[in-house]
């Protein structure tokens, strides 16, 4: 039975956002036999309610609410007020993500020692190494039934698969897979396995793909500790006179504000929104927002450096059938100076739909040069480059000046500029991406611009010292004891693998943290 | 309301004389943009029909695809007119756009151009102008959302209610 708790209930944990981070810790904590209230901004969709099409699953999960973008990316000139495309629904944006869960590399935990001081480039290395988090993203795959682990097996290729990798044999590239997804390859935690139905980004209807929507969180609700409230956007963290934070005030289904009190407050809203509430709970106290002593909140924001490529052939592909990640170099992400960049990347198999590939394929072109790539959508290959890029201290969200949200809060600006190196590692990628479908008898290869933000990250950094980042090496505030962070918002760098995995370790890492700490009423 | 109705085919040659054809394809009658040849009309109600026309043609050659009929272009943009019967404001933004690239193109307007690269040469010079970018963005969804169109280019759409495609070819590439 899902518990429900009075809003003055001031011992329970106040965990904010439902996704990778939130709807982790939720449950970890829950079967301890903490109590937990998750606020989650989004509305509850089941599995199978989610919808086969772009445009509608769009309306349906995506966060459209308004945000600003600056800076020289593309993304602010041609998605100004969509910097991101994640979600704002129970499970956040594990409702979307493609499954593909990856450990971050040794030496990516330690950028500012490996790659050493780098121009423009706020690097850091983590206050955590891999041998520490290695047990937890045991745990982390034995949890989500990530493929290529635990003897479970990899999932077959589609025909995009097939195509990158006979390109990866064509270029001498040794490690190429169907990957390691959170995405079933047998039935297993009572959900079935992948039907290659492709849709990954709309939620997956079968419940093969990992989500904390109907994972962790009905376990949690299951042990009686856990209550998730939808359509509760936090507005505001509260804090008594000696600086522990005691509640969040949030706009309920209605618009009408509430106050849940708290024992301890977890922000996990993803790299946008949870510095984006830091700072709008400034006060007296904390004149430039909660936990920000060092000025860091808000700053680092990295988003991968990302793009892809697609490819038309003179016979069919199919590309969208299947897993939409269903393959992966990994040869890329070693770091490797030579290539004239630091840090590396992975290739990882992607398609698009037509509404989204019209939409992102090339934003603003027209034209023939445009719709005849079109015209050869079902002889398409793609890919995805996804690499580490540079933390810098001037790519940052910020409360804009003068707009506000449905409830009078700020809304975000998010401003991005590539460092030198993040283009290096772009062309590169575009480069070889090019090279991998030329050996297979491409005819046209497209190199296509990132994205909106899928992986963000960084705003909240981990650090050592107090005086360089946001937390500790336990997601806790170096600022105030019983405030923490549990999203990707966290990440000290970004390392080149999808982020997932690490958020969803981390967590579970930080729950045994909290409940050590609480049993020894330290918090 | 703009409606988009099957109109029964076969006007007469004299019939189409008499109306005045505009290009090869498309008949303005009355209030309607009607394809005599195809069967579909577009009834406009805010803009001119001749407006609508021109509509279509410019979508077609900002997305040119010779295999995509008429009918889904005229559906792509068909939303203008709703929204210039309520937007006094867009109505004269469009109405304006259009005029001003029948001026650009000469004694004959834009559909007088015989030449898609004319007609892109004249969308050239006011591709930065809010008219165009309303026209192109909403193109973007308009066109190509269509479920319609989807298997003109090769894409299957919604596959869950037949069960994915684990026995219907994810892996079927026979070419590598």
């Amino acid at each position: 039975m899902a518990a429900s708790f009075d809003l003055n209930n001031d011992g329970v944990v106040v965990i904010i956002g439902s996704g990778a981070g939130g709807g982790t810790l939720g449950n970890e904590l829950a079967q301890k036999g903490v109590d937990v209230v998750i606020l989650e901004a989004g509305a509850r969709h089941e599995y199978e309610d989610f919808i086969n099409d772009e445009w509608g699953s769009f309306s349906q999960l995506a966060w459209t609410d308004k945000r600003t973008t600056s800076g020289d990316w593309r993304v602010a000139k041609d998605f100004p007020n969509l910097p991101a495309w994640i979600v704002k629904s129970v499970g956040g944006s594990t409702t979307h993500w493609a499954g593909a869960s990856l450990r971050i590399q040794e030496h990516e935990f330690k950028t500012l020692s490996t790659y050493g001081k780098l121009e423009g480039a706020n690097l850091l290395d983590w206050p955590i190494t891999l041998a520490e988090m290695e047990p937890y993203y045991a745990k982390a795959e034995a949890k989500m039934g990530v493929t290529g682990t635990n003897d479970w097996p990899r999932l077959p290729g589609n025909n995009n698969f097939k195509v990158l990798k006979a390109g990866a044999d064509k270029l001498g590239y040794k490690e190429c897979h169907t990957g390691n997804m959170a995405i079933n390859s047998v039935d297993r935690d009572d959900r079935m396995s992948c039907q290659q139905t492709g849709f990954c980004f709309q939620g997956c209807k079968w419940g093969a793909k990992w989500s904390t929507l109907y994972t962790e969180i009905p376990k949690g609700e299951a042990t009686g500790h856990l209550e998730v409230r939808p359509n509760a956007m936090a507005i505001k963290i509260n804090h008594d006179a000696s600086g522990k934070v005691t509640g969040v005030v949030y706009a309920d289904k209605d618009g009408k504000l509430q106050e849940q009190k708290a024992r301890i407050v977890a922000v996990a809203g993803n790299s946008i929104e949870s510095p984006r509430l830091l700072l709008n709970s400034a006060s007296g106290k904390f004149p430039d927002g909660l936990a920000n002593s060092s000025g860091q909140v808000g700053k680092n924001y990295m988003r991968h450096t990302t793009g892809s490529v697609y490819a038309i052939f003179d016979k069919p592909v199919h590309m969208y059938r299947g897993t939409t990640m269903a393959g992966i170099i990994r040869d890329e992400a070693r770091h490797d100076p030579s290539r004239g960049f630091v840090g590396g990347y992975e290739f990882e198999t992607l398609s698009l739909g037509l509404p989204f590939m019209a939409a992102f394929l090339d934003p603003g072109a027209w034209g023939r040069s445009f719709t005849t790539a079109l015209d050869h959508y079902d002889h398409m290959a793609g890919l995805w480059i996804v690499g580490e890029d540079m933390p810098r201290a001037e790519n940052r969200i910020t409360l804009h000046a003068d707009e506000k949200d449905a409830h009078g809060m700020p809304i975000a600006d998010v401003h991005f500029d590539d460092h030198p190196n993040d283009t290096a590692m772009r062309n590169h990628a575009y480069k070889q991406a090019t090279a991998l479908y030329d050996a297979v008898g491409a005819t046209r290869t497209f190199p296509t611009p990132p994205y909106p933000s899928t992986h963000n990250l960084g705003t909240n950094r981990m650090s050592e010292k107090a005086e360089d980042g946001v937390v500790n090496k336990h997601g806790q505030a170096h600022d105030i004891k019983n405030l923490f962070v549990s999203d990707g918002s966290q990440f000290t760098t970004g390392a080149a693998e999808n982020p997932t995995l690490t958020i969803v370790s981390l967590a579970i890492r930080q729950a045994d943290y909290i409940a050590a700490q609480m049993s020894a009423k330290t918090i | 309301m703009v409606t988009i109705y099957d109109a029964k085919p076969g006007l007469s040659r004299r019939e189409l004389l008499k109306r005045g054809g505009i290009g090869a394809l498309l008949v303005i009658s009355g209030s309607a943009v009607i394809s005599p040849e195809h069967a579909w009309g577009l009834e406009t109600s805010a803009l001119k029909p001749e407006t609508m026309a021109t509509l279509i043609q410019m979508a077609r050659d900002i997305y040119p695809h010779d295999q995509v009929p008429d009918k889904y272009y005229a559906i792509a943009v068909k939303g203008h007119d709703e929204q210039a019967g309520k937007d006094a404001a867009y109505k004269t933004m469009i109405e304006d756009g259009i005029a001003d690239l029948d001026k650009k193109s000469g004694d004959g307007g834009y559909r007088g151009l015989g030449w898609e690269d004319q007609r892109v040469g004249v969308l050239k010079q006011v591709e930065t102008t809010p008219f165009f970018q309303a026209i192109r963005g909403g193109l973007v969804v308009g066109l190509y959302n269509q479920k319609e169109v989807w298997p003109i280019f090769g894409y299957e759409g919604e596959s869950y209610s037949k069960g994915g495609y684990i026995a219907r070819g994810f892996d079927d590439i026979e070419w590598l």
